[in-house]
């Protein structure tokens, strides 16, 4: 009895989760006269890629997307191009100020990121960065970029040292032992990284919306035309938002537990 | 004070079988050692016995009643484990008192028994302090402590002492002995170090592969194994084992006749180091290797080809290659058949 | 040295991109037209929205995070005692993680709004005759619901993930020998699991709340201007009021905020060193 019950509870949990995730689904693919009707039908009539049709065709979408797309591909770059060497430097050396730098990393993440956006407006404008993906990706990589050190750090902790001190002794300098020894061992978990790096630039609205005017982002896009637009448009916007962020969630799961320390048991 | 019944236990993982049939009655204040290598499912044992994991099948019956069912706060048991598990955010104390808080026993009661469980196991001085402000020796004390305080009917115990450096494992084995035999509580206890279980059971279990290959008095193991392998697991260093041709019983070893209970073409000699004589006459041992152990001098060697040691005196220096003539002692050796390894009764 | 050149470039950066920010959002909370002075804050302290920001941030965060701790605890003891569908479940639990919260809010929009599925499911249940208002201006309280269970729902699996993670690293023999020496389930819940959980629950809290002041895209997509939040006052003063000092005086106000909370969970949840097994 105990047992269906608490089934019961987890079942329940989890359509919890999926169900409102479905709603959304159905507003955006249900076709455009499901956005309208009422009351709303639980199972779509026909599935029709209409209303995200009409939503890609909207002036400054596909634009807002590939900005969205640019923006989260230079965040995934700089985080990995900043942040693995960190995290090598964590793991495999014990030098003064390990911990400062550690405790420096963690404290950027309790921080909201607002501050970050609002004073880097002036500076971005006289930088010329202002309203460009490169101006954003750069917040977004200091978002990112705590994450990608400290995983890195661990991930590459777990890779034996003694692989690499075979590989000197074999003739391999430093560099090279890294780049041939650790580097395709800690692969799997350096793609998650720069997935969820993506993904945390991908979803990122506040600094997004302060630091770009005319090539916004995704998310800087919606949230302007929020309140002005057809609820088609909100749903398809959201549904767009939504689905490579959880498709990628569900590629790198594995990694993404490892990452937090949930092992498989 | 408690009996422990334990009837056709089961337990399979999957296609795994942890343990094949097994059939115990341990009486009322025994102490019996669960004793083998690891992998042979002597800690899935203890912990059907715990209610920790479930079997696939049997009933395991405490003080008369079947616990088969019961979770394990309801068996009446008390359990010190491998790695301690001493409570690291509480106080020694509390740890301590913890199985009698549970049970909802009032302070004074508590109070006396923490006090009294302290003093058996010489802790009074870390009462207020944290596990983790203890060694590992004192961790172990806390968690036998804590055991004792709730006078359990059963207590069970899975490789106390296995996390302890040699010496520390020395003393307190004798502790622990000396302790557990003034309570006189029904105790099961698990380890793969046979000088622990024949230092410390009244009864010994040899598990081996999920069965148990025997069960007696320590004296009786180790005089008597009842087969190859407890010949071999139990008694440092183990036993010897030659395989020699048989006709009719009769069995030559160099210029020795001896009589085997078998009419098999081939059969099993066993006998231990120390139970072997220099003499005039008997067979060769060609000596390999000459270890001196400040007891004796452990050497090792071949007699017709097949690996034999023997015990000599402790000064005595035998180089390779010399050849000596010994004799096994007739009353200690032990005869196995050649192809199941169980011990041959004498006909 | 090797060392700290590979931490040099992330050191710089960060050095830059956000330490120099914050030093200049304090400058520029405490400056009009370059001169000191603390107009901006009085400037912020009378506009009509700042006292309902306040109180709309705190409460939501009052009521959501709270209430995503004991969902998270319970969602990662359940997890614990799940066999086979461990990895689906915790998957599934996880998903809001790669959520934006302006999805979220959309989400919760299609939901809450006038014609959404709420609705649909009152009246087919027959608890109202026709689409009932939730997000309206006249219905503060329904607002206020709405948004906190939009936060709770996207949320709770920040704290779950941290929690589950906590969870994994306690030695299995601690929950084994509370049960042999006479503990119930919830017993052993909260006398051995809590405790030992109070560093991962330090951590969650900390992230979970300071994330939860921050709240903007959420709210702005459910309740626009009807639901004003701190982060979101901040966001129309640099934008549509093109006042930068205003809006660095709101993010100064988030920035004290998210620091109390955290001193107060770092103290309040403190493990003494010797209680660290």
């Amino acid at each position: 009895m105990k047992r269906s019950l608490y089934l019961a509870g987890v079942t329940m949990l989890c359509a919890w989760t999926l169900v409102p995730i479905y709603f959304l689904a159905l507003g955006a693919l249900g076709g455009r006269d499901l956005v309208n009707t009422f009351p709303k039908p639980f199972w779509p009539g026909s599935a029709s890629l209409s209303t995200i049709r009409d939503f890609l065709a909207i002036d400054g979408v596909t634009a807002a997307t590939i900005a969205s797309v640019e923006t989260a591909c230079l965040c995934m770059l700089f985080s990995l191009v900043l942040g693995l060497p960190a995290g090598y430097a964590l793991a495999r050396f014990s030098f003064r100020g390990a911990n400062a730098y550690r405790l420096l990393i963690l404290l950027t993440r309790a921080f909201p990121v607002a501050i970050l956006a609002l004073p880097l407006t002036v500076g971005f404008i006289r930088l010329g960065v202002y309203d460009t993906p490169l101006g954003v990706s750069l917040v977004h990589t200091a978002l990112a970029l705590p994450f990608a050190v400290l995983v890195s750090s661990s991930l590459f902790q777990a890779v034996p040292r003694e692989l690499e001190e075979a590989a000197w002794v074999f003739g391999c300098s430093k560099f090279q032992a890294a780049r041939r020894i650790v580097l395709p061992l800690a692969l799997p978990g350096i793609a998650a990284i720069a997935i969820f790096a993506f993904v945390i630039s991908w979803n990122e609205v506040f600094a997004a919306s302060v630091l770009t005017v005319r090539h916004r982002t995704l998310t800087a896009y919606l949230l302007t035309v929020l309140s002005e637009s057809p609820l088609h448009v909100q749903f398809a916007g959201g549904f767009v938002l939504i689905l490579p962020t959880v498709a990628f969630i569900y590629v790198v799961r594995k990694h993404l537990f490892a990452m937090w320390g949930i092992s498989n048991r | 004070m408690a009996d422990i019944r334990i009837n056709q236990i089961r337990k399979s993982f999957g296609l795994a079988v942890a343990l094949e049939s097994i059939d115990l009655h341990i009486a009322d204040g025994e102490f019996l050692a669960l004793l083998g290598p690891s992998g042979c499912g002597k800690t899935t044992l203890l912990r059907i016995i715990a209610g920790l994991e479930t079997q696939t099948s049997g009933a395991v019956f405490i003080g008369g009643q079947d616990v088969s069912a019961l979770p394990p706060r309801k068996r009446g048991l008390a359990m010190v484990f491998q790695n301690y598990a001493v409570f690291p955010h509480m106080k020694v104390r509390d740890n301590v008192a913890f199985g009698l808080t549970m049970a909802g026993a009032d302070q004074a009661r508590i109070q006396r028994q923490v006090d009294r469980t302290a003093a058996l196991l010489h802790i009074e001085p870390y009462l207020d302090r944290y596990p983790a402000q203890l060694s590992g020796g004192q961790r172990q004390r806390v968690a036998v402590a804590r055991a004792l305080a709730v006078e359990p009917a059963v207590l069970l115990m899975d490789e106390p002492l296995s996390n302890l450096d040699a010496l520390l494992r020395l003393e307190m084995r004798a502790e622990l002995k000396s302790v557990l035999q003034s309570a006189g509580t029904t105790t099961v206890y698990v380890t793969h170090d046979q000088t622990e279980a024949m230092g410390l059971a009244d009864r010994i279990a040899v598990l081996h592969a999920g069965r148990i290959s025997q069960i007696g008095l320590p004296d009786t193991i180790y005089r008597h194994p009842a087969t190859k392998f407890v010949g071999g697991f139990v008694g440092s260093p183990p036993m010897n084992f030659l395989t020699l041709p048989c006709q009719e019983g009769k069995v030559h070893l160099g210029s020795l006749t001896l009589h085997a209970p078998s009419s098999a073409p081939t059969v099993v000699l066993g006998i231990r180091a120390e139970d072997i004589d220099f003499a005039d006459s008997g067979v060769l041992f060609t000596v390999r290797v000459a270890e001196p152990l400040g007891v004796h001098t452990l050497l090792t060697g071949t007699v017709e080809g097949q690996l034999v040691r023997v015990t000599a005196a402790p000064d005595a220096r035998p180089v390779a290659g010399e050849t000596l003539m010994i004799r096994p002692r007739q009353d200690r050796i032990t005869w196995l058949a050649a192809d199941t390894g169980h011990a041959l009764e004498p006909q | 040295m090797i060392p700290y050149f590979l931490i040099a470039p992330s050191l710089l950066f960060l050095g830059v991109l956000f330490l120099v920010p914050l030093v200049q959002t304090i400058a520029l909370a405490f400056q009009v037209h370059g001169a000191w002075t603390t107009a901006n804050f009085t400037t912020m302290a009378d506009d009509i929205n700042f006292h309902d920001a306040i109180v709309d941030t705190f409460a939501i965060v009052a009521i959501a995070v709270p209430l995503q701790l004991v969902l998270a605890l319970g969602m990662a003891m359940m997890l614990r005692n799940l066999g086979r569908g461990r990895d689906i479940v915790l998957w599934i639990w996880s998903i809001p993680l790669g959520i934006s919260d302006l999805a979220a809010g959309l989400v919760w929009l299609a939901i809450l709004t006038d014609q959404g599925f709420l609705n649909t499911i009152l009246l087919k249940l027959g608890l109202v005759s026709g689409p009932v208002s939730w997000l309206s201006y006249e219905t503060p309280t329904a607002l206020l619901i709405g948004i906190a269970f939009a936060e709770l729902w996207r949320a709770t699996a920040i704290v779950l993930v941290i929690l589950v993670a906590g969870v994994q690293m306690l030695p299995k023999e601690y929950n084994e020998a509370a049960d042999v020496f006479g503990a119930s389930p919830w017993q052993r819940f909260i006398r051995i699991t809590l405790p030992l959980l109070k560093p991962s629950i330090q951590t969650a809290l900390i992230l979970r709340t300071v994330l939860a002041f921050e709240m903007f895209a959420i709210v702005q997509a459910i309740g626009g201007r009807n639901f004003p939040v701190i982060v979101g006052e901040a966001f129309t003063w640099q934008y549509t009021n093109q006042n930068f000092g205003v809006a660095a005086a709101y993010a100064v106000v988030v920035m004290l905020v998210s620091l109390a909370a955290t001193l107060v969970y770092l103290r309040a949840l403190r493990t003494p060193r010797e209680q660290i097994g």
